[in-house]
């Protein structure tokens, strides 16, 4: 299946103001990225913060600046490249993809009723010939997402954060989105309330046959939800593979060691995680070679100095790692 | 082990424009010296205020239950918290005896002061050290938090600081005036669980070694099950399960422990679907009559559960539920 959207060898550089001698320097907040979701996908982008993840996904709504490669956009109707997308093209991005913040309190405006705020896309693209036609694609998106004609009426202070993620939703899939991006949806919510809107989103997602970016730093909740998933350190993806597949058998010693720090349900796993030391490293000063081999338990010289490219390590399965066929071995 | 504090039918108000919302619903736990104990709950629970009022901790509008008794055991004798008045005597628990450690690093440090000018001026304070003393104990501290190049690191302020970092820095200044009882309000829930990890690993440590008291307050039942000897769980203001962490997290007893382990995602089983709890948690204006939690229990036995606030009873030894369904006196129902 052709993939719905493509990143190629996708890089996003920001200049920090410059110091008084030298040139500004440079942020590589994602470097030679490229990955494929296939249309109908739950994607999960993982990595800590500073990993990058965001300015990907914002990179695939064209909402980042594409400093190096290329995004390609392909749902059937249209095929776009997001790196020279005219005005009007772009317009008719928005309408396909969208974006589901992260906090559902600062992301709706207090003083807009529900109804204006999912009503707004529509009304900003024009995507509607009347207010009846506008309310009615409002009521059914709403339903869609289990709010009632009631609800509509009120301001966003009068829900609570679960409710308001389904504003939030609801907003994002008014004007028929084909790509959602949703990042850190999830993250402030209670568990019960997480698993509800995680529950909401997959239902959405079957019943519109809708393509998701989910990025999290919660791989337990991107176990379950998503079916293939990336992982990036340092603006770099260091490992993709199938969900069940990457959970299973983890590649990278990133990975293996994030999956390790999930603590544990049962009180007699104590100390039994896998620790890694350090923190992520600066992405204005990157280390040389391997971008994780400051923290890596298994870094040899060839770390060091060389970066080490993504390569095959089972079906769809790809490692950027020197010493992954070794470490597997010893597993 | 020693008592360290003993909180008996806590119960606290606040009025607001919108009428007079309870917070804390009759609430009463013990806690041992070396302990640590969990206190889990959905946003709304109550958890942050019980642990505030600890140290009295809470805003004007803020009125105690007349009941309300917290008794802190120190070595020069019981302290009467609720007695306490003015700010002088405040500082027996607050800073003093009783640390606080928040979620949000960023925010609890100021800004335009250097974190060691912070940390010496609360020794200051608490403390009979004399400045440089004070600089050398809190150069000490961070040292003992893990932060490298220490010296380095008290001259500079907060944003110069990683997330983990300002939060190693935050538990070092905490445990500096060597308090009887550390409250760690989701001290690791804005942090990647890397960094996670090793908070969590800093503070197993410093238990054992301070053998001091904590209450970590968390809605992370994994965070809980690495890290603490007892378990409470709260909703809507009360305490609805008390026990070790191995009876609750293993047979948790009470319906509403079972609704947040069933919604909890976890990697032993991908598969498994995602439970919610049905419904919101109500507004504190609209507190369910009798068990609080009888409008989203899928346990409820009928009208009782809506009449009767249910009161302990023992599920196992040192295990206790608030709930009918353990009445002893309602036997088989």
């Amino acid at each position: 299946m052709k993939p719905l959207i493509t990143a190629q060898g996708l890089s996003v550089h920001y200049a920090l103001r410059g110091g008084l001698i030298g040139p500004a320097p440079l942020v590589r907040a994602v470097e030679n990225v490229t990955i494929e979701i296939a249309p109908g996908s739950f994607f999960g982008l993982v990595g800590e913060s500073g990993s990058g993840k965001t300015t990907l996904g914002r990179a695939m709504l064209r909402a980042a600046p594409i400093s190096k490669g290329n995004v390609l956009f392909d749902d059937g109707e249209v095929e776009y490249s997001l790196k020279n997308l005219g005005k009007k093209d772009l317009k008719d991005y928005r309408k396909r993809a969208q974006l589901i913040f992260q906090d559902p309190y600062a992301a709706l405006s207090p003083r807009m009723t529900v109804r204006d705020i999912i009503a707004e896309p529509l009304e900003v693209m024009r995507l509607t010939k009347s207010r009846a036609e506008t309310d009615e694609r409002v009521r059914e998106i709403a339903a869609k997402c289990r709010l009632n004609v009631e609800h509509l009426r009120r301001f966003p202070h009068a829900f609570s954060g679960g409710q308001r993620q389904r504003i939030s939703i609801a907003r994002a899939l008014v004007s028929g989105p084909k790509f959602i991006v949703a990042d850190e949806s999830v993250a402030a919510l209670d568990v019960s309330i997480q698993a509800d809107v995680l529950n909401l989103l997959k239902a959405i997602q079957e019943e519109m046959g809708l393509t998701f970016l989910f990025i999290s730093h919660d791989l337990s909740v991107v176990a379950h939800v998503c079916d293939h998933v990336a992982v990036m350190y340092l603006g770099r993806l260091v490992e993709t593979a199938p969900t069940r597949a990457l959970f299973s058998a983890p590649r990278h010693p990133y990975t293996q060691a994030l999956l390790s720090a999930i603590p544990s349900l049962d009180p007699d796993d104590r100390g039994k995680a896998q620790k890694l030391e350090g923190e992520i490293p600066s992405p204005t000063n990157p280390p040389p070679g391997c971008k994780f081999q400051t923290r890596c338990p298994h870094a040899i010289d060839r770390c060091r100095v060389e970066e080490p490219i993504l390569e095959a390590a089972g079906t769809q399965h790809n490692v950027a790692c020197h010493k992954w066929q070794e470490l597997s071995r010893r597993s | 082990m020693s008592r360290l504090i003993d909180v008996e039918n806590l119960t606290l108000q606040f009025d607001t424009d919108e009428g007079r919302i309870t917070a804390v619903d009759d609430v009463s736990f013990s806690l041992e010296a070396g302990e640590v104990m969990g206190l889990v709950g959905e946003s709304g629970s109550g958890k942050s205020v019980t642990a505030k009022s600890l140290m009295k901790l809470n805003p004007r509008n803020a009125i105690y239950g007349p009941a309300t008794n917290i008794t802190l055991h120190l070595d020069d004798g019981p302290v009467d918290v609720m007695s306490l008045q003015t700010d002088h005597d405040m500082k027996i628990v607050r800073g003093g005896s009783i640390s606080l450690i928040f979620q949000e690093p960023m925010a609890s440090f100021a800004p335009a002061i250097s974190i060691g000018d912070q940390m010496v001026e609360q020794l200051l304070i608490h403390t009979s050290f004399s400045p440089t003393q004070a600089k050398e104990l809190s150069i000490e501290m961070l040292d003992r938090v893990g932060i490298s190049d220490a010296n380095t690191r008290f001259g500079q302020y907060a944003f110069e600081l990683s997330g983990g970092m300002r939060q190693r820095a935050m538990i070092a200044m905490a445990l500096s005036t060597k308090p009887r009882l550390l409250i760690a309000d989701e001290p690791t829930t804005a942090l990647d669980v890397t960094i996670q990890a090793q908070v969590i690993d800093l503070m197993k440590d410093i238990v054992s070694e301070f053998g001091m008291g904590i209450i970590f307050i968390t809605h992370d039942l994994g965070v809980i099950a690495q890290t603490a000897d007892t378990v409470a769980v709260m909703y809507l203001g009360r305490l609805v399960e008390h026990g070790s962490v191995r009876d609750v997290i293993r047979r948790p007893a009470h319906p509403y422990t079972r609704g947040l382990l069933a919604a909890l995602p976890t990697l032993d089983d991908i598969d498994a679907p995602l439970t919610p709890i049905p419904g919101d948690i109500p507004s504190p204006l609209e507190r369910p009559s009798g068990c609080v939690y009888n409008t989203r229990c899928q346990e409820v036995l009928g009208r009782r559960c809506a009449r009767e606030v249910p009161t302990f009873s023992n599920v196992s030894a040192d295990h206790t539920a608030a709930c009918h369904l353990h009445d002893s006196e309602s036997g088989s129902l």
